[in-house]
């Protein structure tokens, strides 16, 4: 009796998921089902929804005007490299805020996270005038430093409560056995926070690949990401719903499918030490 | 140990980004950097036959109108120097001129003929006399409309129509059951969409922004009355909300059939005339832009996309070579060839009115009839301290124009009167022009 | 457990980090900081000299300076409490069995993925847009008048779009807490006989306290300095103006670099502000 209760209430609940579920990812499904339609047949009424004929068309046209794959390599390299070096120069930092804390641990972080408010196009020309003066414009390892250092505070209160949760006498127990600092950092302590250092990862990409102001701003031709091939095709002139499907398809498409598959990392990792 | 792979990744990341700022071939480049309309999106396409003529090679970075402008005005102002070539209007092309930020255009070769560039597009990208940026094509407004809906409503466009023979027509041709709304404008708000149309259709009924003395005029009862006017006709006989749409929403809303006038950008008319994206592509008819009866200006504006050279680039030449071949007789030949005489690049020399084959494309008189009757040394009834048209070059029109547009579009979606719309803006105006020393 | 030796080690580890944001944080501050006392107008020729306090007093007493500030705090507090709200629930029914979950899970974070520029350029075209919107299209099938979202409810639409992208976030960081939730506590709770509701709020609202202020803060964070949603929108007009955007209007389209940065400082005391009050509310569950 218990059992056949525990299963309807099971199948509501799948049902009810399954369909918010489905109403949260619909703009996205949507803007994929269109990018295969003609323009005729993107703005339909009443829209069509599978029952269309398919075609490859619109990637073709977008294709044909951008290089896009010099836009998806320039955004790998930006997301990829600041989120690297961002991890590099947190985990020593976070180590030492969740090992050796004192009472300025805690200003010290949300210090770090108030860095983060400085309204960006308010800065806008002072930075502009200084990649000038560096002769950096439109340069990837500018542009990998400023995400870096933009994402930095996230990256580092992330790890920073993963450590914490580390016991410590763990430590102490490599530390009686003679390791070094180097060492104990190098194969105790981050083996155990692979998990957190994935998911870190995880999310400071989808952050830095989705910087939209200073990856535009910045960048002409050489180092122009997917935000600025983005820009190109939104509001053109006439019916462009089914070729600004594609060319946003194109645009999220490599981060999705990325977010799918590591998805259990991104959520395992994804706490910042909420839970206890 | 993934630390170690880290840091060697991110040797590698760094070397590999360093080598590729080497890599680059010793033929020139240029970067242009350009708008997203169709007709650069054209020229993109054909850059190759120039690479193949010159051995120049051509990078584009192209981008909405509104990020475009940001970023090659951050460029210019802080001489950046990333773009050899930038895509530049007529409100850009006398301020920056004035301000030595671009090459003059004065040793163009004989064989390019610059003195067939058409002279109201000529007089709006130079600045003292000296040419700064090369029109890629020009416009003025006109009023589009369905032929097949005019005859239905039983009226007959006249070649130059009032406003109010417009408003009338506008509601004889709405048919709401069946989604079709008599008139469709700009009603967005930015300095160069509804913005741009408010200010033209404030001329035609007698009104200025300023006067002689920079002075703000939007409390004078003229400007009361085209707003009036406008919104009234609008709720009419327009689209629902019609306060966020400008060129683009009612260039799809009028190809897909809903508007029975549309009065906007000469360039257009090649739009909805080409069947391939237009369903009403074979009863469109054109007129010129309206005026209040009795007010002897027509609301019709004066722009062009025009290439320009920073100063300062070391490929002058280079880009110099590009824009002559772009802005030449032969491109447009070229384009003709290819896609037929109606998509060609419209509005910017005086030859192409003269040809045969293109004479016969149906909106290429009322255009130049467009062109000509806009003055953007006169564009008022009563005298005003500017040149421009929809707009004042001076370097304050667009910040300070654009909030007043703002202010303008929310009366039209509701959420304040005119009353108190024109009382903002003027308090807006006041103020920018006060702090700028007018 | 900490010795002198592992002080020292620990101060020169932190260094690297704290020092490059100390530098993120005070070049662009002091230029900002610079500039606000200036008359500086790329578009007349750049620096024009000292203002004092001009560019400041300018910025205040402009009409469109508590409009703005009142929308950015309306902007970011009504996400703030749709996402939290509407996570809390998600994460509970997430949190349940089902079949699927996996799946469910992905389509429910995917928002979160999507550059912000694309999802408003989604959202307003092919959604919010009166005549070929899908929501336009669905209030007619069921013979209603389709609504002009970004011109009649312009806060609302923004509200909903920013949402849309966030809700993952929160039902995230929620469903983790929850899924730590010990159930035996609850069970014990449901044998007691204690209803739905007090078990909502007794057990399950005090253990995701932590979780929400987390949520708030990172949100607030990003929220405070949105920008791509109200430019591909409205772009500021019919009262969707925040502070941030006001700065960019100043900056980018006024051209008045230095009357920007006085808004700029603007911004930033309004960001501490906000900081300090969440920290005042919420700070103590911050501790460890």
């Amino acid at each position: 009796m218990a059992r056949a209760v525990t299963s309807q209430r099971k199948a509501i609940n799948t049902a009810i998921a399954w369909t918010i579920g489905f109403l949260i990812f619909f703009p996205i499904l949507w803007t994929i089902l269109t990018s295969f339609k003609t323009e005729g047949t993107a703005i339909a009424d009443p829209p069509v929804f599978l029952f269309f004929d398919w075609t490859l068309e619109n990637y073709a046209v977008v294709q044909e005007r951008s290089n896009y794959m010099r836009f998806l390599w320039n955004s790998v390299i930006i997301a990829g490299g600041s989120t690297l070096l961002g991890v590099i120069v947190a985990v020593p930092a976070a180590w030492a805020m969740a090992f050796v804390p004192s009472r300025r641990t805690k200003d010290i972080l949300l210090w770090m996270l108030s860095t983060k408010m400085l309204p960006a196009v308010g800065v806008l020309y002072p930075i502009y005038l200084i990649c000038i003066e560096l002769g950096v414009l439109d340069n990837r390892a500018a542009l990998v430093i400023i995400l870096m250092l933009i994402n930095l505070p996230i990256i580092v209160w992330m790890l920073y409560t993963y450590f914490r949760e580390i016991p410590g006498e763990i430590l102490e127990a490599a530390r009686m056995d003679g390791a070094s600092l180097r060492n104990e950092i190098l194969y105790v302590l981050t083996p155990m926070a692979i998990p957190g250092i994935a998911s870190t990862v995880l999310l400071n990409f989808i952050l830095a690949w989705n910087e939209a102001f200073w990856t535009l701003n910045l960048t002409a031709v050489d180092a122009a990401p997917l935000t600025a091939f983005i820009a190109s095709y939104s509001s053109p002139e006439g019916l462009f719903f089914a070729k600004l499907s594609a060319a946003s398809t194109m645009a999220i498409a490599p981060i999705l499918i990325l977010g799918w598959f590591s998805q259990k990392q991104l959520v395992r990792g994804l706490t910042f030490g909420a839970v206890k | 140990m993934p630390i170690k792979n880290a840091l060697r990744a991110a040797t590698a990341l760094g070397l590999l980004t360093a080598t590729g700022a080497f890599a680059e071939s010793h033929s020139p480049t240029i970067t242009i950097a350009t708008v997203n309309n169709g007709d650069m999106i054209r020229m993109q396409g054909y850059t190759d036959t120039f690479t193949e003529q010159t051995g120049i090679n051509v990078e584009w970075v192209t981008l909405e109108e509104n990020v475009l402008r940001q970023r090659v005005t951050t460029d210019i102002t802080t001489k950046g120097g990333q773009f050899d070539i930038t895509t530049i209007g007529m409100y850009e092309a006398p301020i920056w001129g004035a301000n030595g930020w671009l090459v003059p255009l004065d040793d163009l070769s004989a064989e390019y003929d610059v003195d067939d560039i058409l002279p109201a597009m000529r007089s709006g990208l130079s600045h003292d006399g000296t040419l700064y940026a090369a029109p890629f094509y020009g416009e003025s407004s006109m009023i589009m409309y369905r032929t097949d809906l005019m005859e239905a409503a039983g009226l007959e466009m006249p070649d130059a129509p009032t406003w109010e023979f417009i408003r009338e027509a506008a509601a004889a041709m709405t048919d709401r059951d069946a989604d079709i709304n008599g008139i469709c404008l700009r009603g967005k708000a930015g300095w160069g969409e509804g913005g741009a149309f408010i200010n033209t259709m404030a001329n035609s009924f007698g009104a200025r922004p300023v006067n002689e003395n920079w002075e703000p005029q939007l409390d004078s009862e003229a400007w009361a009355e085209t707003l009036t006017f406008f919104t009234e006709m609008m709720a009419e006989s327009g689209p629902t909300g019609y306060a966020t749409n400008g060129f683009n929403e009612n260039l799809s809303l009028f190809q897909q059939g809903k508007c029975g006038m549309w009065i906007d950008a000469t360039v257009a008319a090649s739009f909805v005339t080409n069947p391939n994206d237009s369903e009403v592509a074979d009863s469109v008819g054109f007129a010129l832009a309206p005026n209040k009866d009795g007010v002897d200006k027509k609301a019709n504006w004066l722009w062009a996309w025009a290439l320009a050279i920073p100063a300062g680039t070391a490929q002058e030449d280079a880009a110099k070579q590009f824009i002559e071949w772009a802005t030449s007789k032969d491109y447009i030949e070229l384009v003709a060839e290819n896609e037929g005489w109606a998509n060609v690049p419209p509005g910017a020399r005086t030859s192409l009115y003269e040809t045969a084959e293109y004479q016969e494309v149906p909106f290429a008189q009322k255009t130049l009839d467009s062109i000509n009757a806009a003055d953007p040394n006169n564009p008022t009834v009563e005298p005003v301290p500017y040149t421009g048209i929809q707009f004042a070059a001076i370097p304050e029109w667009a910040g300070m124009w654009g909030q007043v547009s703002q202010e303008f579009s929310a009366a039209y979606a509701g959420q304040q009167s005119i009353e108190e719309a024109l009382e903002k803006g003027q308090a807006i105006m006041t103020e920018e022009l006060e702090a700028a020393g007018y | 457990m900490a010795t002198q030796h592992s002080r020292s080690a620990a101060r020169f580890m932190m260094a690297p980090a704290v020092i490059l944001l100390l530098g993120w944080m005070l070049v662009p501050l002091t230029m900002t900081l610079y500039f606000s006392f200036k008359s500086y107008l790329p578009l007349r020729g750049g620096d024009l000299g000292w203002t004092g306090f001009d560019n400041y007093v300018r910025f205040v007493t402009s009409s469109a300076f508590w409009p703005s500030v009142i929308t950015t705090l309306v902007i970011v507090g009504g996400v703030l409490v749709i996402t939290v709200c509407l996570g809390i629930l998600l994460a509970m029914l997430l949190d349940q069995p089902m079949w699927g979950q996996g799946i469910v899970r992905i389509l429910v974070i995917a928002p979160f993925f999507v550059m912000p520029t694309v999802s408003a350029l989604v959202w307003k075209n092919m959604f919010m847009d009166p005549t070929n919107g899908l929501l336009s299209h669905l209030w007619r099938f069921f013979g209603a008048e389709p609504v002009a979202w970004l011109s009649e409810v312009p806060t609302t639409s923004i509200v909903m779009i920013v949402s849309w992208q966030w809700l993952p976030f929160a039902t995230l960081i929620l469903l983790t807490a929850i899924q730590s939730l010990d159930s035996e506590q609850l069970e014990a709770a449901e044998m007691d006989g204690a209803p739905h509701l007090s078990r909502f709020f007794y057990i399950i609202l005090p253990h995701l306290a932590r979780a929400i202020t987390i949520v708030v803060l990172i949100q607030t964070i990003f929220l405070l300095s949105i920008f791509a949603e109200i430019f591909v929108t409205t772009g500021g007009a019919f009262g969707t103006r925040t502070l941030t955007y006001l700065i960019y209007q100043r900056v980018l389209e006024s051209q008045n670099v230095g009357l920007g940065s006085a808004g700029g400082v603007y911004a930033i005391i309004l960001a501490n502000i906000v900081a300090i009050f969440l920290m005042r509310i919420v700070g103590k569950n911050m501790d460890a």
